[in-house]
């Protein structure tokens, strides 16, 4: 009897040892690869380990980041958000025609982000009441809303050299850009909402296992609604420093921005199929993709081999991270 | 057909016999050294309980799973089968419970699926394949066409087009599945007539079945399974009620289960014919105060959707719950929750527990809005009240964060169990608690269910398995095909033994007719 609890409490330690290095690896997810790619670049050419050029760097990935962290949402509860990019250029475009209408420039800001919002519970109401797939609402909403942002800017480009939230997009505090303090302000939030309330517990529940969370009393639908909202907002907040950083804004702004806000999500080790991922992964992800344009445009590297450098690294990247999580997943 | 000559069980050779076939899945024993004859031109019941074995024979001779040891012998020959496509060639039909039928196929086009007839090697050959299907469905008496689209028939017409199917492989061995589980009566009596009609051609026919009323019309002979083990086999001549359920069910009853001595309270939860138009028929029942009430039954009979009802989980069509004689308004599981119910689900890892959360997580998922303020979680009293219920439950966890899906399934199941106790429930519905469970936890289980009576509670106890219904429970209901159609122990009078609530679950008492309600 004395042995078998000997054996047992041993048993006990090691998988505790276990544990601990496991949640130490999921902790630095994806940040090895980032700084490995820092480095190669810092060697490569002279230019990237600047403080200007960094600067630079988390600057162009600053909208892209706030996507990302309303796409992580959304992908824990294993959905999909294709419209962030329609929804950013109708925002975009919606922001500098209000602001252009007299007397009202300083409800650009709102209104944008208020379309965002709506756009996006409409879609997770859609989601959670219709049942229809993630996929394919958005499908419509990608399709529908762009078309919305060619219609709102009437077809052409939209400009206000005067723009009255200038700031956002050029303004700095100190030798911080305000594009680079909102964007890790997102994450802030967002990783305060998905691992400090209940909100954020109840996201993961519903991404991991719907069925067990409708059974354990958890409003279901509402989480879904609150996802695809936050996506929408934080999309509408992407639209606003569009805006601002370009003074002008077209139907066609953003198109495409879908899949960067996806590739960062993922690379970020957050699970497609829900339930497993954290808002800072996806920080790291967007970093990534946005070092690997920047370094690759200091190298000089033609854009066409720009994608396919980065399509292939992104791939890479979830193989190493699908191989050094395997069997874990059990 | 070259086997059209009639033989009867009689004859000389079985056409298949299975020897010491045994299987195990990891931690469970399903067969254990099985034997099984079947002769040609006989109807040869296969009988058990839920969880005896059946369906695992029957995956071993359609060639899905690979017996550990023993042999399968087809006319005196050992043969294997590594795919089912080896079984189907080898002459064993199978029809399934669930059909597989492609909808948007024509019934010919079903029938000679994966091997289509072909024009000049690559067209189809539409009208050779109707006509030879035609005079397959006329043997059958079938009265839909070889061109209809499978879509459009009924279910019991679609089962005839897989029979047909079985009959294009030259299958010898047919095996049914349950086969008039989703059949009405008029549907049920013609498929016994396809069945005689086989029969008298030659063919094999295993008739898997717990329905004893059809396997007294049907069958010759009669198998036995109980806990993967061949109990034995009876003639037409030997079929007798008790004598079949003794087989099914005649284990002894373990002893572990402690019983503390307490009386049973006032009504807590009255449910008023609750009633889903689909699988629950006008249930109503009352569960009192320190009672365990067990719901018993066989797989499918309508249970656990009874309680996922009470629960909010499914729609219903007509129904009411009063729980302490106040009526509650539930359309959605929170609603339940809010009143004091709380349901542990039948399918813990895909219902119950969030495998990639961690077990602090799990056990608090409940109680989050209680420790938390304005929507900000107090980890601090969140990972104390974990830490109680790892404690009290004697949940075996590295840590209270490592991951849910690492451990056993009697510790997922504690951590399920602890999650409602957090909420300290009037009404606590178990759905299979035990189930995939060791024995060890097991009886911790049973353990805890008698001490949240003896402190008032009131649990609603499901299980497929007889001897924890009862060891555990004070009174049980009985539920056939939606219905309940039985009640014992408690004030019934009725003693709580395996014959009297078999009696109840199967249709045994109605062995005259052909088919129950």
């Amino acid at each position: 009897m004395a042995t078998e609890t000997t054996i047992q409490a041993a048993e006990l330690e090691a998988t505790k040892r276990k544990e601990r290095t496991r949640s130490l690896i999921q902790l630095a997810g994806m940040l090895p690869v980032l700084i490995v790619i820092c480095i190669l670049f810092a060697v490569l050419t002279p230019n990237f380990l600047t403080q200007n050029n960094i600067v630079n760097v988390v600057r162009q990935a600053s909208i892209n980041i706030v996507l990302a962290a309303g796409m992580t949402f959304v992908i824990l509860t294993g959905g999909i958000d294709l419209a962030v990019g329609s929804v950013l250029g109708f925002t975009a475009v919606i922001a500098v025609v209000v602001s252009l209408v007299p007397g009202l420039g300083w409800a650009a800001v709102p209104l944008a982000l208020l379309a965002g919002l709506l756009v996006g519970v409409l879609t997770g109401m859609t989601v959670a009441y219709v049942g229809l797939p993630p996929f394919i609402v958005t499908l419509g909403t990608y399709t529908a809303i762009r078309g919305a942002a060619y219609l709102a800017a009437g077809g052409t480009t939209v400009i206000n050299s005067k723009i009255g939230f200038a700031w956002i997009g050029n303004g700095y505090v100190g030798p911080v850009p305000w594009l680079v303090i909102i964007a890790l302000l997102t994450i802030a939030v967002s990783a305060f909402i998905l691992h400090g309330t209940v909100l954020g517990v109840h996201v993961y529940a519903t991404g991991g296992n719907a069925q067990a969370a409708r059974l354990t009393g958890i409003p279901v639908p509402l989480v879904l609604i609150f996802t695809y909202g936050v996506s929408g907002l934080l999309s509408g907040l992407g639209g606003v420093m569009s805006a601002s950083r370009l003074y002008s804004a077209q139907g066609q702004l953003g198109i495409g921005y879908e899949l960067d806000a996806i590739a960062a999500v993922i690379l970020g080790g957050t699970s497609f199929s829900g339930g497993i991922g954290t808002v800072f992964g996806t920080l790291i992800g967007a970093l990534i993709i946005a070092v690997l344009n920047n370094g690759l445009t200091l190298m000089n590297v033609s854009f066409y081999w720009q994608l396919v450098i980065k399509g292939a690294v992104i791939v890479l990247a979830v193989t190493l991270d699908k191989l050094r999580t395997r069997g874990q997943a059990a | 057909m070259s086997l059209s000559t009639k033989v009867g069980p009689s004859s000389a050779e079985p056409v298949l016999e299975v020897r010491g076939i045994s299987k195990s899945f990891p931690g469970v024993r399903a067969l254990k050294n099985v034997d099984l004859r079947i002769w040609p031109g006989e109807v040869h019941a296969l009988m058990g309980e839920n969880g005896a074995g059946k369906s695992t024979l029957m995956k071993i001779l359609a060639g899905a799973y690979h017996p550990d040891s023993g042999e399968i012998l087809l006319d005196g020959k050992p043969v294997q089968f590594r795919t089912p496509y080896d079984a189907r060639a080898a002459g064993i039909g199978i029809i399934y419970q669930e059909l597989t039928v492609a909808p948007n196929l024509t019934v010919s086009g079903n029938v000679f699926l994966g091997s289509e007839l072909k024009r000049f090697g690559v067209m189809k050959d539409t009208a050779q394949m109707d006509r030879k299907t035609q005079e397959v469905l006329s043997r059958l008496g079938a009265r839909f066409k070889a061109s209809d689209r499978a879509s459009r028939l009924a279910v019991a017409e679609q089962q005839q087009v897989e029979i047909a199917r079985a009959l294009f492989y030259k299958s010898r061995v047919l095996v049914m599945d349950e086969p008039t589980a989703a059949l009405s009566d008029r549907e049920t009596d013609r498929l016994f007539d396809v069945v005689r009609q086989l029969r008298s051609e030659g063919l094999a026919i295993i008739y898997i079945s717990h329905r004893m009323a059809e396997v007294y019309e049907l069958a010759d002979r009669l198998s036995v399974l109980r806990d993967g083990e061949y109990v034995g086999e009876l003639k037409r001549a030997e079929f007798s009620a008790d004598k079949v359920i003794e087989m099914m069910v005649g284990r002894r009853l373990e002893d572990f289960y402690e019983r503390n001595k307490h009386a049973a309270g006032g009504v807590v939860l009255d449910v008023k014919d609750m009633h889903d138009g689909k699988r629950v028929k006008h249930a109503s029942f009352q569960l009192r105060k320190g009672e365990v009430l067990g719901l018993a039954g066989l797989v499918g009979a309508g249970r656990t959707e009874l309680a996922r009802l009470v629960f909010g989980a499914d729609k219903r069509k007509s129904g009411e719950v009063y729980l302490n004689a106040r009526k509650l308004k539930i359309s959605r599981p929170q609603d339940a929750i809010r009143a004091g119910i709380g349901y542990v689900p039948e399918d813990r890892k895909l219902q119950g527990v969030f495998l990639q959360m961690s077990s602090a997580e799990n056990i608090t998922m409940n109680i989050l809005g209680r420790y938390s303020v304005a929507g900000v979680l107090n980890f601090r009293k969140l990972k104390e009240r974990a830490n109680a219920e790892v404690k009290a439950m004697r949940v075996r966890t590295a840590s209270l964060g490592s991951r849910a899906g690492g451990l056993s399934g009697g510790n997922q199941q504690k951590l399920l169990l602890a999650r409602w106790l957090e909420i300290n429930p009037k009404v606590l519905m178990l759905d299979e608690p035990t189930r995939g469970v060791d024995v060890g936890a097991k009886a911790e289980i049973y353990g805890l269910i008698q001490q949240l009576v003896v402190k008032g509670m009131a649990v609603l106890f499901i299980s497929s398995e007889l001897p924890e219904i009862i060891g555990v429970c004070d009174r049980v209901l009985v539920m056939r095909e939606g219905e309940i159609t039985g009640e014992v122990g408690g004030e019934t009078g009725i003693e709580i033994t395996q014959q009297n609530i078999m009696k109840f679950a199967t249709d045994v008492t109605q062995s005259g007719t052909t088919h129950g309600n």
